[in-house]
C-alpha cells in the first residue's frame, strides 16, 4: 500500500542544486538511508518528499502523485521528523504528541478517544509514558527528540521521513529508537527513509543505502557494497577502516587519525 | 486514558465556566457603578428583576432605569465588545506569528484606522451635525481594512506566503508609513489636533446601542472563526514547515486566521478608538493562568479581555468625573508595567 517512487526529483535553490535528478523505488516496508557529507542534499530530498519546498520531477506513493493531494491527504500518507524541529516550550509532551493527529481531526471537530489511545500507546511504546504531563523545555535534548518521533509515529502514516532522528540520543536510546523503526515497520510495514550520519548504524539498520555527494548519487545499494574505505575518503575526505563482522555481515566504520586521501579543497 | 482525556474536559469546562461568572461580574459591575443613576447596590437587583419569572422591588425609578440601560449598558457591552475582541484576535495574531510580543495592530490595523479617523474629522470639521451618520467609524474601519490588505499584499509578494517574519516586517513598515501621512495630515490641520488626540486615546464614553450594532456582529462572526482555529494555532507551534507537514495549508490558515482577527479588529477600533495593550496582555495572562492550548487560550482571552475592559472603564468614569480619564490611559497604565514584567521573564520566540 505504500511504494514510494521518486523519478528525477530535483530541488533547487535559487542559483544552487541541492538534489540532482534523483530517482528510485522504495519498496513497501522497506527502509532507506540516506547519508552524504554535509550539505550534500540529504534534507533537501526529504522535504521535498515531504511537500515541503518546490521540487521537479514526481514523487508518487502507489502512483497517486503527493502534488496532487491536500495538505491533509498528504500528511496521512508521508510523517516528517525535521532535523531541527521547534519546540514550543509549554506545551505538554502529549499534546504536543496529539499534533500527530491532526490530519484526521476536522475542522468542527477535537480529538477523538482513537486519537487519546494512540497517543498513549505511542508514548508508551516509546517508553514515554512517565513524561506525558511534563512541559517540552523541561526535558533534555534526547527526550524531545523521543517525543518528536513519537508525534510523527502517531501520525500513522505509512511513510516515515526521519532527518537525523537520534543525533542527539545517547547509544542506549539510539537503539531503542531504531529498534522501534525497524519494528513498526515489519509489524505495520511502515516505509521509512532516514537520514543517518552515524554510518555503522545506518549500514546496521537500513536496507539499502544511498550516498548523496553535492546532490548526486554516489553509491546505491547494500552497506557493504556501499561503504568502502576508498568511497568514504573519496566523499567525506575522512581516513577510515571499514571492518565486516564475519558472524552476521553487520559493516562496521571506524574514524582512523591520520591524513585525509584528498586534500581539502571545497 | 479516558480518564485523563474526561480529566481534561472537565477542567476545560470549569476554566469557561469561571470565565463566564468573571464576565457576568465585570458586566454587572460595569452596570451598577457610574455617575448619576440609582445607587450601585440597586443596579443587580433590577437587573434580576428584569429577568422573565422573577420579581424583585429594587426600588430602581424608570428615570434612573433609563440612565442605566440607555447610558451605561451601551457603553458596558461595547466595552466588553472590544476587549473580547481585541484579546482573541491578539491572541490569533500571536499564535499564527508565534510571537508573542505581537498585538492585533501589528498589521496596520490600528495606524489605518487612526489615519482614516484623522482624515474623516479633517473632512467632516466640527460640524458634525451636518452629517446623517458619523462618518469617523465608517471610513476608519475602510482604512484599517485597506491598510492590513497593502501589509498583506506587500508582506507575501516577498515572503512566498509561508513566512510570517516578512509579513511582521511590512506591517513595521506599513505602519509608520500611515502614521506618517497621518501626522502631516494632521500637522496641516492643527486646531483639530484634539478632537482626533482624543480619538486616538480610545474612549467607550459616549457609547450608544448603534454602536453596540454595528460592531457585535462582526465580533461574533470573527470571534467564532478564530475559534474553530484553535487546533491550527496549536499546530502553527511548531513552525510552517512541521505545520504544514501535518497537514494544515499554512499559507491559506493564516490568511483565514488573520483576516478575522483584522476584520473584527478594524470593526472594534473604528468605534473605540485605538485602546491599546489590551490585544497584547490578556492573551498573555490566560496562557500564564490556564495554560498555552487555545481551545482553552482563544475562548479564555475573549471572556478575560471583555471583562477586563468593562472593569478598566469604571476608574475613568469615577476617578475625575465629568471629565472623564480615557480608558486607553487605564489600560495602558495596567499594561505597560506587565509589558516589562513580560520582556523580562518571558522569551523573545519566533
Ligand atoms: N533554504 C535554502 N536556501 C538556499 N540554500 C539551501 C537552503 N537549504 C539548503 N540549502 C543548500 O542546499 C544544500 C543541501 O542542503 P541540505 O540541507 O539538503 O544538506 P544535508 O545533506 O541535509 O546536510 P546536513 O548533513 O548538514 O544536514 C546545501 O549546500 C545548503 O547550503
Ligand atoms: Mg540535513
Amino acid at each position: 500500500m505504500s511504494r514510494l517512487t521518486l523519478s528525477d526529483v530535483t530541488v533547487s535553490y535559487a542559483e544552487r542544486v541541492a538534489v540532482a535528478p534523483f530517482s528510485d523505488t522504495i519498496e513497501e516496508g522497506e527502509w532507506l538511508g540516506v547519508i552524504g557529507p554535509n550539505g550534500a542534499g540529504k534534507s533537501s530530498l526529504l522535504r521535498s518528499i515531504a511537500g515541503l519546498i518546490d521540487h521537479g520531477g514526481s514523487i508518487s506513493v502507489e502512483g497517486v502523485r503527493l502534488d496532487g493531494l491536500s495538505d491533509r491527504e498528504r500528511a496521512k500518507r508521508v510523517a516528517y521528523v525535521p532535523q531541527e524541529p521547534l519546540i514550543p516550550d509549554d506545551m505538554t509532551v502529549t499534546d504536543y504528541v496529539l499534533l500527530g493527529r491532526t490530519p484526521y481531526i476536522g475542522y468542527w471537530s477535537s480529538e477523538s478517544k482513537r486519537d487519546r489511545e494512540v497517543v498513549a500507546e505511542t508514548l508508551d511504546r516509546l517508553r514515554l509514558a512517565d513524561f506525558a504531563p511534563r512541559l517540552l523545555g523541561a526535558l533534555s535534548g534526547g527526550e524531545r527528540q523521543r517525543v518528536v518521533l513519537a508525534r510523527a509515529l502517531a501520525q500513522q502514516a505509512p511513510i516515515l521521513l526521519l532527518d537525523e532522528p537520534t543525533s542527539a540520543l545517547d547509544i542506549g536510546h539510539q537503539q531503542q529508537a531504531l529498534e522501534l523503526v525497524t519494528e513498526l515497520r515489519c509489524t505495520q510495514s511502515l516505509t521509512v527513509i532516514s537520514a543517518l550520519h552515524d554510518l555503522t548504524l545506518a549500514g546496521t539498520y537500513t536496507d539499502r543505502l544511498v550516498m548523496l555527494d553535492d546532490g548526486v548519487v554516489a553509491a546505491s545499494g547494500a552497506a557493504v557494497d556501499v561503504l568502502t574505505a576508498e568511497r568514504l575518503g573519496e566523499v567525506y575526505n575522512v581516513c577510515v577502516t571499514v571492518e565486516v563482522d564475519p558472524d552476521d555481515g553487520a559493516v562496521i566504520v571506524v574514524p582512523r587519525r591520520g591524513f585525509p586521501v584528498r586534500p581539502s579543497d571545497d | 486514558m479516558t480518564d485523563a482525556a474526561a480529566d481534561v474536559a472537565a477542567r476545560d469546562r470549569v476554566w469557561f465556566v469561571g470565565g463566564g461568572i468573571f464576565l457576568i461580574i465585570a458586566l454587572v459591575t460595569g452596570a451598577s457603578i457610574g455617575p448619576a443613576g440609582p445607587d450601585w447596590w440597586r443596579v443587580p437587583l433590577e437587573l434580576l428583576n428584569r429577568l422573565p419569572l422573577v420579581a424583585i422591588d429594587s426600588g430602581v425609578t424608570e428615570a434612573q432605569w433609563n440612565i442605566v440601560w440607555k447610558i451605561r449598558m451601551p457603553r458596558v457591552i461595547l466595552g466588553a465588545l472590544v476587549g473580547g475582541m481585541l484579546s482573541i484576535a491578539g491572541a490569533g495574531y500571536q499564535g499564527v506569528f508565534r510571537n508573542p510580543l505581537v498585538d492585533p495592530y501589528l498589521l496596520g490595523a490600528a495606524s489605518g484606522a487612526g489615519l482614516g479617523a484623522t482624515i474623516a474629522i479633517v473632512v467632516r470639521g466640527g460640524a458634525l451635525n451636518d452629517w446623517p451618520v458619523n462618518p469617523v467609524p465608517v471610513i476608519a474601519f475602510a482604512f484599517a481594512v485597506a491598510t492590513v490588505m497593502t501589509t498583506y499584499v506587500v508582506g507575501a509578494a516577498f515572503g512566498g506566503g509561508r513566512t510570517g517574519a516578512t509579513l511582521v516586517l511590512a506591517g513595521v513598515a506599513v505602519v509608520s508609513f500611515t502614521s506618517a501621512m497621518q501626522t502631516f495630515v494632521l500637522r496641516r490641520n492643527l486646531d483639530l489636533i484634539n478632537e482626533v488626540f482624543e480619538w486616538i486615546l480610545g474612549s467607550l464614553a459616549g457609547a450608544t446601542w448603534g454602536d453596540v450594532r454595528l460592531s457585535a456582529p462582526y465580533v461574533v462572526v470573527c470571534s467564532i472563526v478564530l475559534i474553530l482555529h484553535r487546533r491550527h494555532l496549536d499546530v502553527f507551534r511548531v513552525g510552517d514547515d512541521e505545520a504544514a507537514s501535518l497537514g494544515v495549508s499554512v499559507g491559506r490558515t493564516r490568511l483565514v486566521i488573520v483576516v478575522a482577527a483584522t476584520l473584527g479588529t478594524a470593526a472594534v477600533v473604528s468605534v473605540s478608538g485605538l485602546i491599546g495593550f489590551v490585544g497584547l496582555v490578556v492573551p498573555h495572562v490566560v496562557r500564564l493562568v490556564a495554560g498555552s492550548r487555545n481551545k482553552r487560550v482563544l475562548p479564555l482571552s475573549l471572556m478575560g479581555g471583555a471583562a477586563f475592559l468593562v472593569l478598566a472603564d469604571v476608574p475613568g468614569r469615577i476617578l475625575e468625573n465629568p471629565a472623564e480619564t480615557p480608558i486607553g490611559v487605564v489600560t495602558a497604565f495596567l499594561g505597560a508595567p506587565f509589558f516589562i514584567y513580560l520582556l523580562r521573564t518571558r522569551r523573545i520566540s519566533g
